[in-house]
Formats: structure tokens, C-alpha cells, sequence
């Protein structure tokens, strides 16, 4: 979606697109990375999403939950986990992660902001999002391998040569679909949070601005 | 073909890029192996149990090498292979039982106490024939046997009279 689109449709600010090092993009055609930002103060949800989040419990099943992996959206996620070493099985997709935990515990479970505002995202488009502290990010984001020596915020060693991260303009934030180096993510004291969408081949574009438009709605709402 | 030849020419075609075609061939393959796993997950679950857990992924997303995703693609396939072979074991056992049935409903007699399962069958639900005497001991004694049917759990599934009383609640209806 174009800025001027964004805003005649009354969305203000419009999603940014990252970029993705060349010779990752050239093994992985289709992979992405949009972010929005949003001033937002973390903390409880209020009511109405709280509410939200029930109503979309009440939507999922089991049986739903069995039939995931052969929705277009979650299954290129699961095959991207493949494609990158992941075992989707073990290490899950967000909306597999999701809708297992909904399983397990009865319902989905209000987590406060921005978790919640997330998982209505991913509940509802499939789409992976996390959060970061944009007050704490430099720059652009993008999708990069490691270099040599480089290491993640908060976590022992050095990252093994070539591992797949969203970074920014100076440093890796967080490997991708996996953990968040220190003082990058969301916090208390956050005032402004970036939602980050990753695209990969298969997840139409609609689907990620769809995903970041409720996440970010949901949370300027509040 | 002298062309083919010439050293700087045969530079041009260099390992490099055909292994990354051969890599994103492998990629395609992955693909639609783990959508046909991922389908005959979903078509066995209830029914039976298929292998569909791949042995061996990291924790780690990185760019796999050329030997890494033929191996994700081979252990794959040979899941698919496995899921399709336990689905086709299944698919007879249910019909034979389909079978056998055909033959107690036929002649109850000669299927004295066989009791088959709409599980048996592949069907949802938990109902199930039963060959039994008529008249307990006295059909036992006269060779009368008959196929009862059992409908099943009364409260497997949401009562009608529930879906009809919910949208007369919200209407006011209800008392």
C-alpha cells in the first residue's frame, strides 16, 4: 500500500518496507519485511480487546487446529521453517504456536500490550509480527545473515556465521522467528513500538498489510 | 563447439550459480512434499496415526547448503511415503470391516457377539453394530440372532434444540 493510500484510507502512519541482503533474497524469492510504528504505552489490554481475544477463542476448534498446515498462509510459514532448518514441529510458527496454546489452556490468554494486539493479528491473517522498542532501533529494518564475530544482544558467543536476523542499521535485533536481543524488545518504559511483519513466499502482500494495519489499530486504539 | 572451450566462458557458468538453482529446486520440492505431509496429516488424524515429525531440524534460521535440503527433502519424502503407506493400511482394514459387515447384516448367525464400530469403518461418531440374540438366552437357544444398531453417544455432538434456543434467547424469546 502506498503512503497516499494508506492515508486516504484514513491509516496514518503507512507500513515501511525493509530490505533484505541480495543473496538472502536470491535464495528466498518472495521474503519480506514491513514494520509500522505506533506511539503506544505497554501495559494491560483494556476490555474490548480482552474481549476480542475471547470472541476469537470461541472461533477456533480442534479440528480448525489439525487443518492449519494446509491453509495457503500457514503452510508457507511451515515451509519456510523447513527451508531455513527450523523443524516447524518443535520451534512453531506464530499462528501454530497460537492456536496449540489456545488449545492447551482453554482459551487464548491475554498477555497485556502489544502481545495482545499481535496475537490478534496473527490469529486473524496467518501472518508472523513481533514487536520491537523503535525508540531502541536505528534505521531501517532488514533481513541479513550474520557476520563473522557478530553476537545478539544478552546471549552468550558469538552467533554462528550466516544465521538468519532481523537487524537494524547497527546491530541484529533478533534472530528470525526466534529470540530478541537485549533491550530491543518491548519494555515498560517503551513509548513507541515498531510491529514487524515477515513476509515469505507464498503470504500475499494484503495479508501482511492486513495483519500490521489491526495489530497497529489495535493498539492506537487503546 | 569451440566456444564451449574457452576457459572465460566456462568461467560464466561457475558452481556457484548452478547450486543455487539446484537449491531452489530443492526448496520447490520441500514445498510440495510438506504440503502433501501436511494433507495427509489432516486426512489420517482421527483415523489413524501417520509418521510426520522430521527428525533432525535446528534451532538456528540459517541458509541450508545443497546436502541439507536434499537431506530435509529425502527424510520428507520418506515421511510422505510412510503416511501414504499407513493410510492405505488403513483404508483396507475399513474395508474389510465394511465388508464384514455387509456379511453379519446378511447372516448374524455365523457373527455371534461381533460388535463393529462406526471407528471400524472410518465414519465420525460412536456407534456401532452389535450381533446379539433375540430374546437373550432363548434366541441363544433357538439360533436367533439379529444386528442391533447403536446410534451412538446422545451428547457426542451440540443438541439441535440448543441452536435453535440460542438465537430465540438473543431475540428476546427465551424466558
Amino acid at each position: 500500500m502506498s503512503g497516499a493510500a494508506a492515508e486516504r484510507m484514513g491509516w496514518v502512519p503507512s507500513p515501511q518496507q525493509g530490505w533484505v541482503a541480495p543473496h538472502i533474497a536470491s535464495e528466498f524469492p518472495g521474503l519480506g519485511i514491513a514494520w509500522v510504528e505506533v506511539d503506544a504505552k505497554p501495559g494491560r489490554s483494556p476490555d474490548p480487546v480482552r474481549r476480542r481475544l475471547r470472541d476469537l477463542s470461541d472461533r477456533t476448534y480442534g479440528s480448525q487446529a489439525i487443518r492449519l498446515r494446509e491453509r495457503p498462509i500457514p503452510w508457507a510459514y511451515r515451509v519456510f521453517f523447513r527451508q531455513i532448518g527450523l523443524d516447524p514441529d518443535r520451534t512453531r510458527t506464530p499462528i501454530e504456536q497460537l492456536t496449540l496454546d489456545r488449545l492447551y489452556y482453554g482459551g487464548f490468554r491475554s498477555k497485556g500490550l502489544p502481545a495482545d494486539a499481535l496475537d490478534i493479528a496473527v490469529i486473524e491473517t496467518g501472518v508472523a509480527l513481533r514487536a520491537f522498542d523503535a525508540d531502541r532501533t536505528a534505521g531501517g529494518l532488514c533481513i541479513r545473515d550474520s557476520a563473522p564475530g557478530e553476537s545478539l544482544a544478552g546471549y552468550p558467543g558469538e552467533m554462528e556465521q550466516g544465521t538468519l536476523t532481523i537487524a537494524d542499521e547497527d546491530r541484529p535485533l533478533a534472530l528470525l522467528f526466534g529470540e530478541t536481543a537485549e533491550g530491543c524488545g518491548v519494555g515498560p518504559d517503551s513509548r513507541r513500538i515498531a510491529i514487524v511483519a515477515v513476509q515469505v513466499k507464498g503470504v500475499p502482500q494484503i495479508a501482511v498489510e492486513e495483519a500490521l494495519w489491526m495489530a497497529a489499530s489495535t493498539l492506537e486504539a487503546t | 563447439m569451440p566456444a564451449l572451450l574457452k576457459r572465460e566462458d566456462v568461467a560464466g557458468l561457475g558452481i556457484g550459480v548452478d547450486e543455487r538453482r539446484a537449491r531452489l529446486e530443492l526448496r520447490r520440492q520441500i514445498s510440495r512434499l510438506e504440503a502433501e505431509l501436511s494433507s495427509l496429516f489432516g486426512e489420517a488424524f482421527g483415523h489413524t496415526e501417520v509418521p510426520h515429525r522430521i527428525a533432525g531440524g535446528g534451532s538456528v534460521p540459517r541458509v541450508l547448503d545443497l546436502g541439507e535440503l536434499e537431506a530435509v527433502r529425502d527424510r520428507l519424502a520418506d515421511r510422505v511415503a510412510e503416511a501414504r503407506a499407513a493410510l492405505a493400511g488403513r483404508s483396507a482394514v475399513e474395508t474389510r470391516n465394511r465388508e464384514l459387515l455387509d456379511e453379519m447384516l446378511a447372516t448374524p448367525a455365523q457373527f455371534k457377539w461381533v460388535q463393529i464400530s462406526r471407528a471400524d469403518l472410518g465414519e465420525p461418531g460412536c456407534g456401532h453394530w452389535h450381533s446379539r440374540p433375540v430374546l437373550g438366552p432363548i434366541g441363544m437357544l433357538m439360533g436367533w440372532w439379529r444386528v442391533k444398531v447403536s446410534s451412538g453417544c446422545p451428547l457426542a455432538g451440540r443438541l439441535a434444540a440448543v441452536e435453535r434456543e440460542v438465537p430465540a434467547r438473543e431475540a428476546g424469546l427465551g424466558t
